[in-house]
């Protein structure tokens, strides 16, 4: 079967996708909670305003969730899931908890799809822990990578949390991927 | 300067020469905007893992019946065709995909989005908002009511116009099936001058976003019909009925 290509989120995407606490995966005052933020950038290094992101993630515990309530969240469930779009300085920003590992050994990370005004398709990418540094090292996907990229699929720690930036084209571009269902459904 | 609709036209005739799958050209210059916002890196190719072999669950805690009629979300009737859009998303084994979330915006029937960015001086409807959300049947269906969208200007070069579309944006099974795309109205005759739409180079791939008129989803006396099924790409991991254990109630 022939999948539908993609098209662009466009400009007007606010209308469709946003709704009050979509990148809240956990009220901010939770005790756990953490700032999951960054900017997105264009090839000039210029903030991206349009732009959305969506974050699925393990709980702290590495347990897949499997709950609904992403949409109309209750303050309690803890999806896994959320959404956060841009402002004008193309900074995003969710709270959230740390993912735990799903499996033993393995840096946790959360599962990134970016989408903007502009960008024809979607993109993939992943934004990993910083903290176990011995997993990292032996990450097959970090290992795979080219030493000078490596960096931007690793999220920098801060007091309130992790700073994850996206750069869309350019220098540091954001290792983007790909998974051999999606690539073989374009072969 | 700025560039005229023949000068998109032999770039979009000239994109058509370089080979190209049925998946947009990222990199496509006709589209202004996607001059900076596009990697010129290769997607690097891995095998999904943990969280990745899973999607995010929606259920009716999430989205209200009602949510799936955007012709009643106001005091009044809004202005123009009313419409209905069914279909089926499946994956890419053509398995359906159950229970899972469907969003939609849209244009009203003038080709205004009730944005503040839109500056196109074209109506608002005050009893249309332009968003829908809907989850699919055990066999994968989506339906919805809505208004025709009309078609609206941008300011990709002189003169641009959008086709008629409705932006749709689906999960599958597993993380990696994400889509966010548009669905547009057979006939139109923009398609040629519009390089979203042309982005995607394979003819074949293009034809898969427009929906088809259904004698048989238009309904007497009240609305025209149109069908448009959406197939994913494949999950990486076989569903099982287990995969719902929260319940959707």
């Amino acid at each position: 079967m022939s999948a539908v290509p993609g098209q662009t989120v466009g400009p007007f995407f606010h209308l469709g996708l946003a709704y009050d606490g979509m990148n809240e995966l956990v009220p901010p005052g939770h005790p756990k909670a953490i700032r999951l933020h960054g900017h997105v950038y264009d090839g000039s290094g210029a903030p991206v305003p349009d732009a959305v992101l969506e974050i699925w993630q393990a709980d702290p515990q590495g347990h897949i969730p499997r709950r609904p309530g992403s949409l109309r969240r209750d303050g309690w469930t803890f999806t896994g899931w959320g959404r956060a779009a841009t402002g004008p300085d193309g900074h995003y920003q969710f709270a959230t908890l740390e993912p735990g590992a799903t499996d033993t050994g393995r840096p946790p990370f959360f599962a990134v799809t970016v989408f903007a005004r502009g960008l024809l398709d979607r993109l993939f990418t992943r934004a990993y822990l910083p903290d176990d540094e011995a997993a990292l090292a032996t990450e097959p996907l970090l290992t795979a990578v080219d030493p000078a990229r490596r960096p931007t699929l690793i999220t920098t720690r801060e007091p309130d949390g992790l700073i994850f930036d996206v750069h869309l084209q350019g220098p540091g571009e954001t290792v983007f991927l790909t998974y051999p269902r999606l690539r073989d459904a374009w072969s | 300067m700025e560039s005229s609709q023949a000068d998109i036209n032999r770039e979009i005739a000239a994109a058509a020469q370089q080979p190209g799958g049925p998946q947009p050209k990222i990199d496509y210059p006709p589209y202004r905007s996607s001059l900076l916002r596009h990697p010129k890196q290769p997607a690097h190719l891995v095998d999904p893992e943990s969280v990745e072999l899973w999607a995010p669950v929606f259920g009716h805690r999430d989205v209200a019946d009602d949510e799936a009629d955007l012709t009643i979300q106001h005091a009044g009737t809004p202005l123009g065709e009313r419409i209905v859009v069914t279909g089926r998303v499946l994956d890419g084994d053509g398995r359906p995909v159950a229970d899972q979330l469907v969003e939609v915006w849209q244009a009203n029937a003038a080709g205004r989005y009730r944005h503040q960015r839109d500056q196109h001086p074209a109506p608002h409807d005050p009893n249309f908002t332009g968003v829908g959300r809907m989850l699919t049947g055990p066999d994968g269906t989506y339906r919805f009511q809505t208004i025709k969208p009309g078609p609206y200007p941008w300011r990709n070069h002189v003169n641009a116009w959008r086709p008629a579309h409705i932006h749709f944006s689906i999960f599958g099974t597993d993380f990696t099936q994400r889509l966010v795309t548009q669905m547009y109205f057979p006939g139109d005759p923009l398609f040629p001058l519009d390089p979203i739409y042309q982005s995607i180079t394979d003819p074949k791939a293009r034809d898969l976003l427009i929906a088809q008129y259904d004698h048989d989803v238009t309904t007497p006396e009240w609305s025209t019909g149109y069908r448009w099924d959406i197939v994913l790409t494949g999950t990486h991991r076989t569903p099982l009925e287990s995969d719902i254990e929260e319940d959707n109630a």
